[in-house]
């Protein structure tokens, strides 16, 4: 229950950040702490230096970019749930945000590190490869613009270096022609999503296009469900295909057979609910 | 070792701590306050919960050093002069607990949910107890001291 010791730090820029980072090999990011401070306490990591960056002033916001919304690293999940910007620009995120753990979790949790964390159980992940968004990334040789379907390398791994912060996170401006949903199974409240759906796409002729369909656990990263989006748009029916290509894991919440049929039937629910918006 | 300054329920405290101090262990064994209690390794059972500049948080997940500077409330802090606080109170009459480890969470991570929206509907109220576990009650009657306290 109680960390290992270690040193601590704290930023007081993003250039602090990344000049601290790059004193110690083993050096962590400390943001909002409620994924990193679990694993601290049960030592499943023990890093030699903890750099915070919660207090670096001016990167907790949700903004008017043009055709963007941008949201600063440092923002709670609360306030994303809460932000009238996302609610009437990309309901998507302000949905997603509220059903992540509870309200403690929310007070805390930051959107950067949910994604910079890269645990493919999370919500926001997901959600960011739905909408194509991206990620600026600060590090040594200043900042680069990372797309989401190039950010979620694999479990608990991101493009994001041992050297390097996230700052921004950009995700489009929805419009009346979007319709989109955000639906997660869980076993308990509070909880992880056991499997989560973010669909969204535009409506067109009757039907929809650029749809996109992307799933929370079912494999070593948020996933794209290229079949069912293929389907979507063609008018069938995109439920039987949502576990194509997936790899979901098997744990106590349930097995992977068990995965691939929650998967089906909340994309089902996932695009009929979007239809109905 | 780090200086950090802390006010807790109005009073401010100046304490050198290590980095990896959790919180919920500074208030407990620090300040003596044991009001808040540990249920749990996970961050899941949502005993810990104080208010953090007026927020919910578990305070087994937060450093000490992270509050450096913040204001804390704890259950302590709840009962003015004597008088329960309308939640302490309401959680009296309702029977909303029986053996009262949860409580100190409850009616923190309630407080939380009153100062953003006074008048929670119950679907709200049982949102707002997500984080928050209890093995006795049912939570009915939880629900029932809050909802008596918003209307
Ligand atoms: C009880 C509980 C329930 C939860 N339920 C859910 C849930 O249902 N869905 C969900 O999605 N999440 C859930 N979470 C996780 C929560 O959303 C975390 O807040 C989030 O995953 C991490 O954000 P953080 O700011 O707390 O990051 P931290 O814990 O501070 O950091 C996490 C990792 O990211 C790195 N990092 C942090 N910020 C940055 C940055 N700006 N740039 C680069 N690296 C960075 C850190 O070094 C660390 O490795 C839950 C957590 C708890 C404790
Ligand atoms: S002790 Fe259980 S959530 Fe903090
Ligand atoms: S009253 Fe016993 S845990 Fe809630």
């Amino acid at each position: 229950m109680i960390p290992a010791p270690f040193d601590y730090e704290r930023a007081e820029s993003v250039e602090h950040a990344l000049s601290l980072l790059a004193e110690r090999e083993d050096a962590k990011l400390l943001a909002g702490g409620h994924s990193l401070l679990p694993l601290l306490r049960l030592r499943a990591v023990r890093p030699s230096l903890l750099v915070d960056v919660g207090r670096i002033e001016g990167l907790a916001y949700v903004r008017d970019a043009g055709a963007a919304i941008a949201i600063g690293a440092l923002t709670r999940h609360h306030d994303l749930a809460r932000s009238p910007l996302l609610q009437e620009h990309n309901p998507l995120v302000s949905r997603a945000a509220g059903l992540v753990g509870d309200p403690q979790v929310r007070h805390r949790g930051t959107i950067g590190g949910s994604l910079a964390h890269g645990d493919p159980a999370s919500d926001l992940p997901a959600v960011l490869l739905a909408l194509d968004g991206e990620v600026d990334v600060a590090g040594p040789d200043g900042v680069r613009t990372v797309a989401a379907r190039d950010f979620f390398l694999g479990p608990f791994q991101t493009a994001v270096g041992q050297r390097e912060m996230v700052t921004e996170v950009r995700v489009p401006k929805l419009t009346g022609d979007h319709v989109w949903s955000y639906l997660k199974f869980r076993r308990r409240a509070q909880d992880w999503a056991t499997v989560g759906v973010a669909a969204l796409a535009r409506r067109s002729d009757g039907g929809v296009a650029e749809p996109a369909i992307a799933l929370v656990n079912m494999g070593a990263t948020p996933l794209r469900a290229v079949a069912a989006e293929a389907a979507w748009a063609a008018g069938e029916d995109p439920g039987a295909l949502a576990a194509e290509g997936t790899e979901p894991p098997s744990d106590t919440n349930g097995s992977a057979e068990y995965r691939r049929h929650l998967a089906q039937v909340l994309v089902r629910r996932a695009v009929a609910e979007a239809a109905a918006r | 070792m780090r200086d950090v300054s802390l006010t807790v329920n109005g009073v401010r405290h100046e304490l050198e701590l290590e980095p990896r101090e959790l919180l919920v262990y500074v208030l407990r064994e620090r300040l003596g306050l044991t009001g808040t209690v540990v249920g749990c390794d996970t961050s899941s059972c949502g005993a810990c919960t104080v208010l953090l500049d007026g927020e919910s948080v578990k305070s087994c997940t937060v450093l000490g050093v992270q509050a450096d500077g913040h204001e804390i409330t704890t259950v302590e802090g709840l009962a003015r002069d004597g008088e329960l606080h309308p939640l302490q109170q309401s959680f009296h009459e309702h029977h909303a607990l029986q053996c009262g480890y949860c409580t100190s969470g409850m009616l923190l991570a309630a407080a939380s949910l009153l100062a953003e929206n006074p008048s929670p509907s119950e679907a709200e109220i049982r949102q707002a107890l997500e984080g928050n576990l209890c093995r006795c009650t049912g939570y009915q009657n939880i629900v029932d001291a809050i909802q008596a306290v918003a209307s």
